[in-house]
């Protein structure tokens, strides 16, 4: 057992997987220059000295065609996993996720599979409004993508190992907040969880959330950054008496609608916190799916706390008000609980 | 060779039974066309229908430079790609007419007709984006150790997205065992080539990826077979990829509603002229010595093909309503 930060997970998790499989390969941009970073965040780095260029494959600044390449090496026999630098430029491949990756199975009535992974670096940090957004709700839209979230180190590797040995296109969303990059491309004001991390092979399913904390008085679900926020509220919620849930579904699709219900026929009370924007949102979702399946249990509306309808703002103080603090999710709660 | 799938022709020179093969290839993708325009407008086949009539030299011509393994990437206008890559016309029908047990069960319709065990990628409707996706399946014959060469079909519209520049460029740096196939037919949808080009020839482009670029007549099977494959010898050798631009012509509608009001009587009647099946028929009477050609047998073989493939769609069932949501995740081999 090693304890590590998640581009160090990540990292190890590919070094593993590219020594179980020869047909896993590395695809993206900036991830095996020599003296280069290893991607933005470092998770690459140093995988090509053991694999080579050829299995850590740099591209030129193609995104929509580094996918297409990466879906026809796919439904191929190869499993690649490709990353883009941020999670913004995910929309210059639109097209090649929305239009093939995600229907190709079922456009060939399931003839052929696309076990593609896509990395992509999320989260609001002092960049602006293009290397800034959180954009999972883009593609937990889309039939036919898997989407995960990983927010601890046990969880990215072990969700990575599960993406690259699934048969269907699976996205992964890392926050940048949460690499525990090194050097300099540290992030400011991290949050950075270390972890302990098996050193013997393991998955985490697809498709299984994790409580975070428990309790019994409301239901935070939280992902990525807002699960940290989620729980600093409960720290300071449980000093007022109010014992809440945290629960992190680590996998946005699909999702593990039984253990938010669980949670929510035993607390009686809904929050959800995201990074997104608040209108059409992931949270809306989510919301929606506790007040249909769980009304009759809930002694108030489901509530969501989000970022407001603008793109991610430079300014750091208005930053601060963009991403949800600590402070908005325990007055939503007290509200609540009233 | 088998006549109703032009793979493995290897010959540069072809002779009499290739140029004959060749012939029945490209008659069996004109009749299936007329036949399923008919089905169409008796309303035997729903949605829309993008004709392949006219261009079938050029996917015959391609795959007979073809083997078995070898990928193909194609379009919105699909049948013509599929029927010369060996699918059979059974599920290439039962697909259109929405059948289980079309190619693709009845899911992916005219515009994506495609058959993996022959090579043949579901076609790729979105213009362009079959590219790049030709390319990953040509790194991914050079990372297997296989020696595939894949195909990307593509209209010449498709040569203004990004993704074929992205896809040229990249197969050129990485020397990837894939044929760019522009099948200029001079229009991308009702817009004519000299509104979205600035240069006469789209193979012009080639040589800003690095990568050899040339122009044949798209209507004379001969050529687009030899000029595929030099080209494929190239991508199987290693050298890398080729951009080969087919010169032809769309003699019907872009889709089921178009009369062609934006194109002259005279281009469509010179290029009628140049009618693709025509060109074949002269090839085989300039055969030195002559042999005798009555294309009669071919045809009643053909129609009794076709035929076939028609009843069996016919008498297919429709997809079960629990299908709808099926295939959304890859269920298993």
């Amino acid at each position: 057992m090693a304890t590590m930060g998640i581009a160090e997970a990540l990292r190890e998790g590919i070094r593993e997987e590219m020594r179980r499989d020869p047909t896993v390969f590395c695809i993206g941009e900036d991830i095996g220059v020599k003296g280069g970073w290893g991607g933005a965040f470092t998770v690459t780095l140093g995988l090509v000295d053991e694999f080579g260029p050829e299995r850590i494959l740099d591209t030129p600044i193609s995104e929509s065609g580094f996918c297409g390449i990466a879906i026809g090496a796919a439904m191929t026999g190869m499993r690649p996993i490709a990353d883009v630098q941020y999670g913004d430029f995910l929309f210059c491949m639109m097209d090649q996720l929305a239009n093939q990756a995600a229907k190709m199975t079922y456009m060939a009535g399931g003839a052929v599979k696309v076990p593609l992974v896509m990395r992509a670096p999320v989260g609001s940090t002092r960049r602006g409004a293009q290397h800034a957004q959180t954009l999972e709700v883009f593609f937990t839209h889309i039939p036919g993508l898997k989407v995960v979230a990983p927010s601890t180190a046990y969880d990215a590797k072990g969700l990575l190992k599960a993406a690259v040995r699934d048969d269907n296109p699976v996205l992964m969303f890392e926050h940048k907040l949460l690499y525990g990059s090194k050097g300099n491309r540290a992030e400011k004001g991290a949050v950075s969880p270390i972890g302990e991390v098996p050193d013997e092979d393991y998955v985490v399913p697809i498709g299984k959330g994790a409580i975070r904390r428990k309790g019994r008085d409301v239901t935070i679900v939280g992902k990525l950054l807002t699960v940290y926020r989620a729980l600093a509220a409960a720290d300071r919620l449980a000093e007022d008496g109010i014992e809440a849930e945290v629960i992190d579904p680590r996998s946005l699709i699909p999702l593990d609608k039984e253990m938010i219900l669980e949670s929510v026929r035993k607390t009686h009370r809904f929050v959800v916190v995201e990074e997104d924007n608040r209108t059409h949102g992931w949270g809306a979702e989510i919301a929606a799916m506790v007040a249909e399946e769980a009304f009759w249990w809930l002694d108030g509306p489901p509530v969501r706390v989000s970022a407001p309808d603008t793109p991610p703002p430079f300014a750091p103080n208005l930053e601060e008000l963009y991403v949800p603090s600590v402070e908005r999710v325990v007055d939503a709660v007290r509200r609540l609980v009233g | 060779m088998n006549a109703a799938n032009a793979n493995g022709l290897q010959s540069s020179v072809p002779g009499e039974a290739d140029l004959i093969a060749l012939y029945r290839t490209m008659l069996l993708i004109r009749r299936f066309e007329e036949r399923c325009n008919a089905l169409f407008l008796q309303g035997r086949i729903p949605s829309t229908l993008h004709l392949y009539i006219g261009q079938e030299a050029v996917a015959t011509g391609v795959c007979s430079a073809l083997r078995a393994d070898d990928w193909v990437v194609g379009t919105h206008r699909p049948h013509g790609h599929a029927l010369a890559k060996g699918v059979s016309p059974r599920v290439i029908m039962a697909e259109l007419m929405a059948k289980v047990t079309g190619c693709c069960r009845g899911k992916g319709g005219s515009m994506h007709v495609g058959d993996v065990r022959k090579g043949v990628f579901p076609a790729v409707a979105i213009v362009g984006a079959g590219l790049p996706i030709a390319a990953g399946a040509a790194l991914s014959a050079r990372m297997r150790g296989t020696d595939q060469v894949a195909v990307a079909f593509h209209g010449e519209g498709a040569a203004n997205e990004g993704d074929w520049h992205e896809a040229l460029n990249m197969a050129a740096i990485w020397k990837l065992p894939v044929l760019f196939v522009c099948e200029n037919n001079l229009y991308g949808a009702s817009t004519h080539f000299s509104k979205a080009f600035a240069i006469p020839r789209v193979s012009d482009r080639a040589c800003a990826y690095g990568m050899p670029g040339e122009t044949v007549d798209g209507n004379d099977v001969v050529a687009v077979h030899d000029a595929a494959l030099r080209a494929v010898e190239r991508a199987r050798s290693g050298a890398g990829p080729t951009l080969l631009e087919c010169l032809t012509y769309r003699q019907c509608g872009h889709s089921r509603s178009d009369a062609c009001d934006y194109r002259p009587d005279e281009e469509e009647a010179l290029w009628k002229e140049r009618d693709p099946l025509k060109v074949a028929a002269a090839r085989i009477r300039a055969l030195v010595p002559p042999v005798p050609f009555d294309p009669s047998g071919i045809e009643a073989d053909v129609a009794a093909e076709i035929d076939d493939a028609i009843a069996f769609a016919e008498e297919s069932p429709a997809p079960a309503p629990e299908d709808l949501e099926r295939h959304v995740y890859w269920e298993g081999d």
